[in-house]
Formats: C-alpha cells, structure tokens, sequence
C-alpha cells in the first residue's frame, strides 16, 4: 500500500506561493512560540500528486462504479447536475458572517427548501443547521428536553426500539437521558403490550424509524403515538428510511413531534466516503419555538429574507454557522428538478425496486419478517450457519460477482441479517443481476463454501485482519511502519 | 426529471413478479387513514437546464467574496484553492462513496484517511487523530466530553477569545451532561485565565478568535496545576509558522479544517479536526483509520477500535457521530501533499507579513487603531470611529468584505475582525485602507 508519505522525495514541491511583497517587519511573535521542526508533510511533485491520488481513487467502489444495495444507507445515484450547481461562484463563494443584504439568493433558497421539507414531512418549522442524522437526533432530544423543561417537568427515559440505528441509544445519552430498550414483537414491529407497559409520567418520549430499520411500516403508529402522548410523552422520527414514503404519508400525520432527515440519503446527495451529510431538523407547531437560532424568516414588506437570531426558548446554536449548506444546495436542486410528482414517484419506486429483488432471491435468502417490504428488506444468512458460511461470508463473495454488499449484522435483532435497499435508481436489469449473483451464492454455499471463505479476490487487498488493527494500532505513517508494511 | 430508469413494461413485469397489480397495492401496510390522499404541495419537475437556472438565479443574487474583496474572518477565510485539490478530491470515486464499511472496496477512502490523520498529528503535535468531525464546533464539543470522562468534572473554563458561536455550540451540548461553563476574560486580546479550581479543562484559540496568539506554555502550566486537560483550538495553516499546540502542553488539539482547501460555501461543509495523545485514544470520538494486513500478508487499511463507536457500544458510546465530513478530510489531505512543508511554511509567512502591512496601514486611517497589542497571525481586530456593523455595511457597499463585527463583545462595541490571507495584494490592502479611510471621514 503506497502513502503520499512513500512518494515524498526532500526538496520536491508541487505548491507556489505568492511572497508576501510587502515592507518586511520583524517577526514579532516571541521565539518560544515559533516552529522550530517543519511537520513532515510530504514532499512531492503535481504529478505524483496526481497520479497518486488518481490510483488511490480508483481502489475504491463508488455509485458511479456499480449498484450499492447497502441497506440504511439509501446509495442512490448522485446527480452530476448538483455538483454543477454547488461550485456556482454565488454559492461557493459565500462568506458565512456575510451579512443577509449580500446573501438574499442562499436565504431565499433556504426559506424555499424549508417550506418543501416541512410540506413532506407533515412540520411546521425546520432547521438547516444539523450536519448529519446523528447531529439532528441530539438536536431533537434537546428540544424535547427544553419542552419538557418549559412545562416544569423534567423527565429521565426515552423509549427505542430493539431495531434501532446505534446513533438514536447514543444521542440519548448525551441529551443526558437514560434509554429503555423496547422489544419487537413477531411481526417484526414495536411490541404494543411491552410500550404500553413501559409509559409513565417519566418518560420524555420515543425514538422511532419509519419503516423501521428491518424495511417494515410500523401500522401501528397512530396508536403508539395517542399512547405516548397520553402520558405528555414526544415521538422522534429517525428519518434515514424517508426514502420510502414521500407524497404516500407524512410523519406529522402519523403523529409525530419532531423529524430529521438524511439529505445525503433520501435527497441524493454524494456521500464523500462518510460525509459530509445534511440532517435538518423539522417540528411541529408546539415545539417551534425551541429550534436553534437563527432562523430564515421573511420581511413581506421590504421583500427581504433575514436572519432572526431573537429565539429567547431556543435550545441555542448548533453548528458553528448555518449547518452544511453546499449539501442542502444539491438537495434543493435534487428537489427542484424533481418537485412534489417526482419525489413521490421515487419512494413508489424504491419499494417497488425492493420488492422485486425481495421476491427474486426469498427462496434462498428468506426474510426475517416475511410479507411485503417498503424501501428495504433483511434476509437472513442463517441457513448457511450450518454450512460454515457466514453473512460476511456472502457478502464479501458478492463483491467478487461485481457489486457492493449489503449492510451486514445490522439490525441487531436478526440474526446473521444482510440488510438490502436497492434504490430507486437501479434498473430492472441491475435488480436481476444482482439477484442471480445472490442465488449463485447460495448455491456456492453448499457446493463450494471455501470459494466464499476466501472472498474476496478480486480487490486491491483481500480480507482485513480488523482485530490485528485494533490490537496493534497503527492510526498514522511512520518510516518505521513503512518498512513493517512494505515487508 | 427523477433519475428513475422504469419502463412501463419494467414495471408491468416487475409487479407481476413480485404478485400485485398495481405499485399502489405495495404500500397497503400503510394504513388507509394516514396515507396523504393528495399531492404533495410542492412545485412542478423541472428539466436540467431550467433547474440551472433557477438556481443560478438565486445564486447571482448573492454578493459572495467573488465579487466583494475578502477580508473576513472568524473561523472561514478566503485561501486559494489549488487545481489539483478540486480535481482529485472530488473524483467521483471518492465522492459518492459510502463509509468505508467494506474495507476491500474503500481503499481509496480508508487510505486518504490514513494520511489525513498523520498530517493531522504532524499540524497539531498530538498523536492520534480521527478521520474528522462536523466543523470547528463540533471537534470543540466533543474535546469538552472526552475531558469531562477523563476527569470525572463538569466544569469547562473557556476562553472569552473563542469563536462565540462555537462557545454557544459548547453550551447547547453541555445542557445534557450539565456542565457549568465559566469564561475566561480576554479584555486584553488573550486570555486570563481564572475558576480553574475543579475544572476538567480549559479551552483557548491558536490564534484566538481575535487574531492573537496565545502565550500556550502559561496557560498549559496552571490548567494542569488544577488538574485540568488543555484543549487547543487552532489554526491548522498556522502550523508552518507557529509551533505546535502538542509541543506547548496542549492535551487535545481541534480545529476548523475549512481553510484546509474547503470552499467558504456560507458556512459548510467544513472540516472538524481532532487530535489528542495516545493514552486517551479510547475516548476519541468518530471514526479512526488503521493500519492491518490482509489474508495474504499484504499491508491494508480498516477503520477501528471501532469498539468506541455508537454501532457497537450504543448507549455506551462516547459520540453519536456516524456519518462525518471524510470528503472535506480527503480535499484537506490533497491540499496538504500539495503544500508540502515549505509550501505551508511560506504561506504562513505571507498570511503573517500581509496581516502585519494591513494593520499597519488601517491603524494610520483617522480614528482607527489596532484595538490590541501583541501578535497576531492572519487577524487583528481594528476599532473604529462609529458603529462597527455600519462600517462594515459601508465597506461592503463599496466591494470591501470585513467582519465578523464585534459589537456583541463587552468592550469590543466599536471592533471588527480584518483577516488577510494570501489572496489578498498589498494593492488590496491599500485599496481597503483608502475606503476605510473615506467610509469613516
Ligand atoms: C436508521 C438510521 N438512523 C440514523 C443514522 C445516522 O445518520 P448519519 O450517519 O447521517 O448521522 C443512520 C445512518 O446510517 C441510519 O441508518
């Protein structure tokens, strides 16, 4: 594995700087607190700076490259249109304390995404400042908790589900709640009875994902809600799998308080390798008043957008501007060249796009939960236990056959799960390739098992040996680790 | 336009497949009384040229720093971007990749990560650093956490010449854990720094958010007499010039990594960075790179200990962070090969003599003066006769950009911060000094 760091040759240089050209002072910073050994960046040439990072490029799977039915994660194609878009030097080129007369174009764009966001979710109000999922669920949880706290009555526990995303049980520890784990029941759904049971006047509210994280319609909803309710409780809508179910039904008739989304899943925008993403925060009417500040309002009278800093039961500042605005761009654009029609005709076709692929491979790959699917599925490797062959194990033989694998071992509540959302934007004949790869593993399984042991052999690197990472760390380039790699 | 490739036939058979008639029957799970039952009241589709120029419409009404000569500051600054930076960080394999979840097709990912992370150590003097956070803010929130679970305390000592939105962050986050915050007087541009007693750790800027540099050495002196861990935030392009957080005592280092070769994009994406010592490597928040060999003894990358994270540890995480801002850690990374250490050394030294020029020349205009003795880096606070925000209205009016305005600082009513990075000539410096000059006459 070649580093920038193999590549740096002392007294090569890729960079030119402008001098300073200006009457030369004496530094006047005290020589204790100057630099006295440079950093060891490397030392290399644009060409090998290109090259370099072109070939560690292309070790890598992207949408661009091929189908990635990783479930959660909603990798649908990226259109090339809003990249276009971001680098608009009106865009790009914004100063963050501009001051709103020089900015109108951003805000109004905000004011504009606000009202389509919350018309899809069934909210009043939203804000832009959340810059992931994980980011808008903590946002959330401090506005229950401001709620709560306005009504004089502090709370201690929220409710999530067995099925749960590992970031809802771990926001709630730093809103500086407890969690109480709800089961699921046989249908793969909340377990009503084990709800019911669990409400009390201390309970701040819930955590849920609809479809929830095994692709299932939590039909229950409208009861879960009046009970929660019933007891002053919030209901919080993990919006990762809003993929499924926009123009179909709105978390806010459902009943719930308080949404974010994902803009980097179900509004198309590149996931960069891990981020950046865009997780906007929407709330009903009652809870309006305890969003960040600022927020995008508008002056009718003057015909001018501005920033309203004046939130005195704000929970307060977020982000330290106005949250990943170059991503809520792309989604804006995502959302205009789409509109109210398209955004629907997306979520009827990831599920039908899921279903398909569901019915393709059921036979082989059987469902935890049998029956319908919304955007996504989890089947379950466990007939293959037997055989020696893993989740893992199909996973990683998959991308032998030419695509990424779904999410495995996640949710936690099925086991051996392989967790697969297709998207809307595969074709038919993607779905089909990529069932027959599913069902030729299966038969591998049982006739030649190693062939999925060894997977996989077609990459840059094989199999990973993770404990030996966590066990001998080596988080960082050294000469010395470059000898021990290099052999 | 909706990016879907269905056919009428492929949905005909499609359904007939899975054993409905219609995509209708696919969401009879949805009970009927919840479902919408309308359109959505949004606009009508439109073709990719006419979202173009909707939203370049929009764009041109923005008066952005293409337009207006930069001189603003407070944690986003105006540096040039290279060509090669853009071109290679935002090749689409890197870009519209997912979390490198699945080694084997990440290494792309997983090994510009891996050299992020040791230009990180190599910026900050520290030894460990993640695969990035959300901004500036946010590395700050989670270094008052891992310094709340080292100690066992609640108090955090911040200084009043940090960042006040990042301070505001601090604050929202600390209303979970509760941890009282106490502010550190900065009357004279650097911190005092007081209320140690009990605090798990104290927070200053390098420079601070007015520019100055800090006397690290003191500071990291009397927080650890009181037991408290020093938490750095710097400027990663200071690093040239400056010496390291790490090496003046610092125990965790963050910072806004946007100057890094991220775009100004009105506030983000940017680039929260991270670093801090190997003995509290198991408190590091977010996604951390590592080094391993594969089934063939061949060298590769993994992300670990990801024991630590929210996917394994759940309520027992010591951070929620998933996704996190890796393609802005990929642009800094390029960035930084492209700078070399040279290139990063004289870009600091143009940043400190240009800023050293313009305080100079906007401190000899009438009525103005460098609000602050002591060095500083690529920022100085300038006081000026009348309201700052209206000067700095003026200013912009005629195609000069400074701020942020300071009148929400006690004693500061009449201050705004000048940054000036190696965008900015000396013409512009006088350019700027001329119409300060009339803007205040
Ligand atoms: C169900 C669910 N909830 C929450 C999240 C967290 O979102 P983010 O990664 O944007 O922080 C994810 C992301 O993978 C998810 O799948």
């Amino acid at each position: 594995m070649q580093t920038i760091f193999d590549l740096s040759v002392s007294g090569r240089r890729a960079s030119t700087i402008p001098q300073a050209g200006v009457e030369e002072n004496e530094p006047a910073i005290p020589s204790h607190l100057l630099r006295k050994t440079p950093p060891a960046l490397p030392e290399v040439s644009e060409r090998d700076l290109v090259q370099h990072y072109t070939r560690l490029s292309q070790k890598n799977w992207a949408i661009d490259v091929g189908a990635y039915p990783l479930g959660s994660c909603t990798m649908k194609y990226n259109p090339k249109i809003n990249e276009q878009i971001a680098s608009l030097p009106g865009l790009r080129n914004l100063h963050p304390w501009q001051n709103e007369a020089d900015a109108q174009g951003a805000l109004a764009m905000l004011w504009e995404m606000e009202r389509a966001l919350a018309e899809i979710t069934g909210m009043k109000r939203v804000t832009f400042q959340p810059a992931a999922g994980a980011h808008g669920e903590l946002t959330g949880l401090l506005i229950m908790r401001a709620f709560h706290q306005s009504n004089g009555d502090p709370r201690k526990t929220v409710l999530i589900p067995d099925s749960a995303h590992g970031t809802n049980p771990a926001s709630v520890r730093l809103a500086g709640y407890q969690v109480r784990q709800v089961p699921s029941d046989d249908r793969g759904l909340v377990d009503l009875a084990a709800l019911e049971d669990a409400l009390d006047e201390t309970i701040v509210g819930i955590m849920l994902t609809n479809p929830n994280t095994l692709g299932l319609f939590e039909k229950d909803i409208e009861k879960i809600a009046k009970a929660m309710h019933s007891v002053g409780g919030l209901l919080y809508f993990d919006g990762a799998n809003l993929n499924a179910i926009m123009g179909k039904v709105r978390p806010g008739d459902m009943g719930f308080d308080i949404v974010h989304m994902n803009l980097h899943k179900t509004f198309s925008t590149p996931h960069g390798g891990g981020g950046p993403g865009a997780g906007p925060v929407a709330v009903t009417e009652r809870l309006e008043r305890f969003l960040p500040a600022p927020m995008v309002e508008f002056d009718e009278s003057s015909c001018n957008y501005f920033w309203d800093p004046d939130r005195p039961d704000s929970i307060g500042r977020i982000h330290g501007f106005h949250g990943n605005f170059g991503i809520v761009a792309r989604a804006y654009a995502y959302y205009r060249a789409l509109g109210g029609e398209g955004l629907k005709k997306v979520s009827e076709r990831a599920v039908l796009n899921a279903n398909y692929l569901r019915t393709i491979i059921e036979s082989k790959y059987p469902l935890a939960h049998p029956g319908l699917c919304m955007h996504e599925f989890v089947s379950t490797a466990r007939r293959f236990k037997k055989l020696g062959v893993r989740g893992m194990d199909v996973a990683k033989r998959l991308i032998d056959l030419g695509f990424h694998p779904p999410t495995v071992y996640f949710p936690l509540v099925v086991e051996e799960s392989l967790m697969i959302e297709p998207t809307e934007t595969e074709s038919k004949q993607t779905l089909d390739a990529l069932g027959k790869a599913l069902l030729q593993i299966s038969d591998e399984a049982e006739s030649e098992p190693d062939l999925l042991h060894s997977a996989p052999t077609t990459t840059p690197v094989g199999r990973l040996d993770e404990a030996r990472a966590a066990r001998q760390l080596r988080l960082r380039w050294t000469p010395e680790l470059a000898k021990e790699l290099t052999g | 336009m909706d990016y879907t490739p269905h056919t009428q036939e492929d949905i005909d058979q499609m359904l007939r497949t899975i054993g409905v008639s219609t995509v209708e029957d696919l969401f009879r799970e949805v009970p009927e009384g919840l479902r919408l039952g309308r359109d959505l009241d949004l606009a009508k589709p439109l073709t990719e040229m006419e979202v173009m120029d909707q939203v370049a419409s929009l764009a041109r009404k923005n008066r952005s720093v293409e337009e207006l000569k930069c001189f603003a500051g407070g944690g986003a600054y105006e540096h040039y971007i290279p060509a090669p930076v853009r071109h290679l960080a935002y090749r689409a394999e890197f870009a519209t990749s997912y979390t490198p979840y699945q080694p084997e097709l990440s290494q792309g990912v997983l090994g510009a990560l891996f050299e992020f992370q040791t230009m990180v150590c190599e910026l900050t003097g520290m030894e460990v650093s993640n695969a990035s956070l959300y901004d500036g803010a946010s590395s700050l929130v989670e270094a008052v956490n891992l310094a709340a679970g080292m100690t066992g305390r609640s108090r955090v000592v911040v200084s009043e010449a940090i960042n006040p939105n990042y301070r505001e962050v601090m604050e929202t986050f600390g209303a979970g854990p509760g941890y009282e915050f106490v502010t550190a007087s900065a009357s004279d541009g650097v911190t005092r720094l007081q209320g140690l007693d009990q605090a798990a750790c104290v927070i200053v800027g390098q420079p601070n958010f007015f520019g100055m540099i800090e006397n690290l050495p003191a500071i990291a002196e009397k927080a650890h007499e009181a037991g408290a861990l020093l938490i750095v935030h710097f400027d990663p392009l200071s690093a040239g010039v400056l010496e390291t957080p790490g090496a003046l005592g610092a125990d965790v280092v963050t910072g806004e990594g946007q100057s890094l070769g991220n775009e100004l994009m009105f506030g983000g994406p940017y680039l929260g960075l991270f670093a801090t010592k190997t003995e509290h490597v198991r408190r590091v928040p977010g996604r951390i790179t590592g080094a391993t060999l594969d089934s063939n003894g061949q060298p590769g990358f993994v992300l670990t200990l990801q024991a630590r994270e929210q996917h394994i540890r759940r309520e027992k995480a010591n951070s929620n962070v998933c996704t996190n801002q890796t393609l802005m850690a990929i642009v800094a990374t390029v960035y930084l090969s492209w700078l070399g250490p040279q290139g990063l050394k004289e870009l600091g030294e143009t940043c400190l003599a240009r800023t050293r020029y313009a305080a100079q020349l906007l401190s000899s205009v009438s009525g103005c003066s460098l609000r602050f003795e002591g060095p500083f880096f690529k920022e100085f606070v300038l006081q000026v006769p009348g309201r700052s925000a209206e000067v700095a209205r003026q200013l912009a009016d005629r195609g000069y950009l400074v701020g942020p305005s300071l009148e929400r600082f006690d004693g500061l009513e009449n201050c705004i911060l000048v940054a000036v990075t190696e965008t900015r000539t000396a013409e512009d410096i006088e350019g700027l000094a001329k119409v300060l000059a009339e803007v205040v006459a």
